[in-house]
């Protein structure tokens, strides 16, 4: 009964590989509540969710390409591209509710290029993705350099007002995410995920199913490149400027966010939900060694070596279930 | 141009690296005179050869498969820096100690990593990111309790200052290294088997090859070679400064691409990974002298890289 009971737990994380660490994720919201009773609150948690959406919306652009064994590396670089890029045409013609909204649409347009070149490079030209993103990840980061040389140009007023706004008493950071979830949604349903992950788990029996591997490929970094710029607009609400190296240090967070969440690095098995909640692990991570009265200069190390043992909690536990 | 093409000695990769050297050499002498003077090449190597320390390790890691890969080589070389300027502290006498103390916390975490990936089974890229994570807060610890050390004046002469009249220091252990990395590669039952877990782990464990102890020892091996650059270059900027090391990461590992060694591990060897550390550090330092700004030398870096890298091991195109 007992060995019965402990397949089907294994089964179940077989077909939700996020589950563990959706159990890492609530005993930490536990430990921080113990620590600090006012972190469980909806003020706490809207601001979590506030400080980490654009991670998690980065994390989410990650799982595209993972899901298909690829990996980009130049994520950082597409969110300075586009943050720089929608702030610098804010800039030039006046923060007018048409330019907010078109500098939106240039930052998806610039996202989905970005996109289209890592595609381009890793999947056509059959460069290996993890030197290949980075070659492209230094020129993103030199056509922000171009375009915006000095952080601090601030974005309109109106873009970041609206970030921060109430509507009928619930923060514009929630209904943002209630569309985002509802797109992933629906982008879960649908085929195209489906054949990613079909993909991911091997090229050549996906290519010898009939599958076109290298079109599904360029999609993931396509897909990719459209969730790095929603991200680039939450960091530019959050940050209400323009920065070209604001997006450096979140690309290797979006990779273990990814892991985090119950993805394979190798493909075939990652999932939007599980990296969003990688995310949330990191940053509940970050509050508790806060709220545990770590000392400052100890804090990245605590914080570190937290993030390293729940990675291998994650994987090990994930590898008993495949096995 | 078919045949060009088939040709294998024509277009492998060590001749393809240092056909661009020179290449690049004669660029950079057009463009500002004095680029390939001796001198200014001896300094382009001392440059090359941190990076190409770092890159034997990383090099080693890759050969063994299985996504070999280590990005903690970055948060190593950073924190062998401060150790060791802090063990020596500007004496000449405590410079053996201090590279002793260095290298073993090198090969400390090298060992961590490596008991993660081969025992808990962790892939490769995960387990050395999270170490780089911890290693970056370990940074702050260390560097919030002590001051950040100086090099001794023997380690910046042996790494700035001709040796006996010769070339640097620096530049002789590195050549001394490659010559023990390609006798070891190539011509010891160690090296062999490297490539043998490489190319086939399975087909490597069936004929007793100790698999686990050697993927072991290859990350042991990666975070000394990265102490040893921590040492260098503590040597070549004469203190410690922070996160010095993680501008090494990615260039080791485009190195080693540069070099032909095949990032799905089994293939390749040292020599090519050294010439490609020189072919990186040329391409930069080209871009240094033509005077542009930071932004377009960053966007032409990165484009030809891309460009390098279609010479190189591109994967194969699927048949069915």
């Amino acid at each position: 009964m007992h060995k019965n009971n402990k397949n089907i737990s294994l089964q179940l994380i077989r077909n939700f590989p996020f589950i563990p660490s959706l159990i890492i994720l609530i005993v930490l919201i536990l430990l921080n509540g113990f620590y600090e009773p006012n972190s469980i609150s909806i003020g706490s948690l809207v601001g979590l969710i506030s400080t980490y959406l654009a991670l998690m919306l980065l994390a989410v652009a990650q799982t595209y390409v993972v899901m298909s064994a690829d990996i980009d590396l130049s994520v950082g670089g597409v969110i300075s591209l586009v943050n720089v890029s929608i702030v610098a045409f804010m800039d030039h013609f006046g923060g007018g509710v048409y330019v907010v909204l078109l500098s939106l649409l240039l930052g998806i347009i610039i996202g989905i290029l970005c996109g289209l070149i890592n595609g381009f490079v890793v999947a056509i030209l059959r460069l290996q993705a993890i030197v290949a993103t980075f070659a492209t990840s230094i020129f993103f980061m030199g056509l922000a350099l171009y375009i915006m040389p000095v952080a601090g140009t601030p974005a309109s007023d109106l873009f970041w007002l609206t970030y921060f706004e109430n509507y009928f008493g619930i923060p514009f950071v929630i209904y943002a995410l209630s569309f985002i979830i509802l797109l992933i949604f629906f982008l879960n349903k649908s085929r195209f995920v489906k054949t990613l992950l079909a993909v991911g788990d091997g090229y050549l029996s996906a290519f010898q199913g009939g599958l076109d591997v290298t079109k599904t490929r360029v999609k993931g970094f396509l897909l990719c490149g459209f969730f790095s710029a929603v991200s680039a607009f939450c960091l530019t609400g959050e940050t209400a400027s323009g920065d070209p190296l604001v997006g450096t240090k979140m690309t290797l967070l979006s990779v273990a966010a990814v892991v985090l969440g119950g993805g394979a690095l190798s493909g075939g098995s990652a999932s939007v939900i599980g990296s969003m909640i990688g995310v949330l692990i990191i940053g509940l991570i970050n509050s508790l060694v806060f709220f545990i009265g770590t000392p400052s200069e100890w804090q990245n190390l605590i914080q570190g070596l937290s993030i390293l043992i729940a990675l291998m909690i994650g994987i090990y536990i994930n590898i008993k279930a495949q096995a | 141009m078919k045949i060009l093409f088939k040709n294998e000695n024509l277009f492998n990769p060590i001749t393809v690296a240092i056909t661009l050297i020179i290449i690049l050499f004669f660029l950079g002498n057009f463009i500002s005179p004095g680029f390939a003077s001796p001198n200014q090449i001896i300094s382009l190597l001392i440059v090359a050869s941190l990076l190409g320390i770092i890159s034997a390790g990383q090099n080693l890691v890759i050969l063994g498969g299985r996504e070999g890969i280590d990005l903690s080589v970055g948060g190593v070389v950073s924190i062998a820096a401060v150790v060791a300027g802090n063990v020596m502290d500007g004496s000449n006498a405590a410079i053996l100690p201090a590279v002793a103390v260095t290298l073993f916390v090198g090969g400390f975490i090298g060992l961590i990593n490596g008991i993660g990936v081969t025992f808990i089974k962790i892939p490769p890229l995960v387990m050395t990111l999270g170490m780089l994570g911890v290693l970056q807060g370990l940074l702050v610890v260390v560097r919030n309790g002590v001051p950040s050390g100086n090099a001794a004046p023997f380690l910046v002469h042996f790494a700035t200052k001709p040796l006996l009249n010769t070339f640097p220091g620096i530049l002789w252990l590195w050549l001394i290294l490659t010559l023990f990395l390609v006798f070891l590669l190539k011509h010891t039952v160690y090296g062999l088997r490297i490539y043998a877990i490489g190319t086939n782990e399975r087909a490597a464990k069936m004929t007793a090859v100790p698999v686990e102890l050697i993927r072991v020892s290859l990350f042991v091996l990666s975070g000394m070679f990265a102490a040893l650059a921590g040492i260098c270059l503590l040597g070549y900027s004469g203190s410690s400064f922070a996160n010095v090391g993680e501008q090494y990461i990615l260039p080791s590992i485009i190195a080693v691409v540069f070099g032909g060694t095949s990032l799905a591990g089994g293939k390749g060897g040292y020599v090519g990974t050294a010439l490609g550390a020189i072919l990186l550090i040329v391409l930069q330092s080209i871009l240094i002298t033509i005077r542009i700004d930071e932004s377009g030398r960053q966007m032409i870096f990165g484009a030809t890289l891309l460009l390098l890298m279609i010479f190189y091991g591109r994967g194969k195109m699927l048949r069915s």
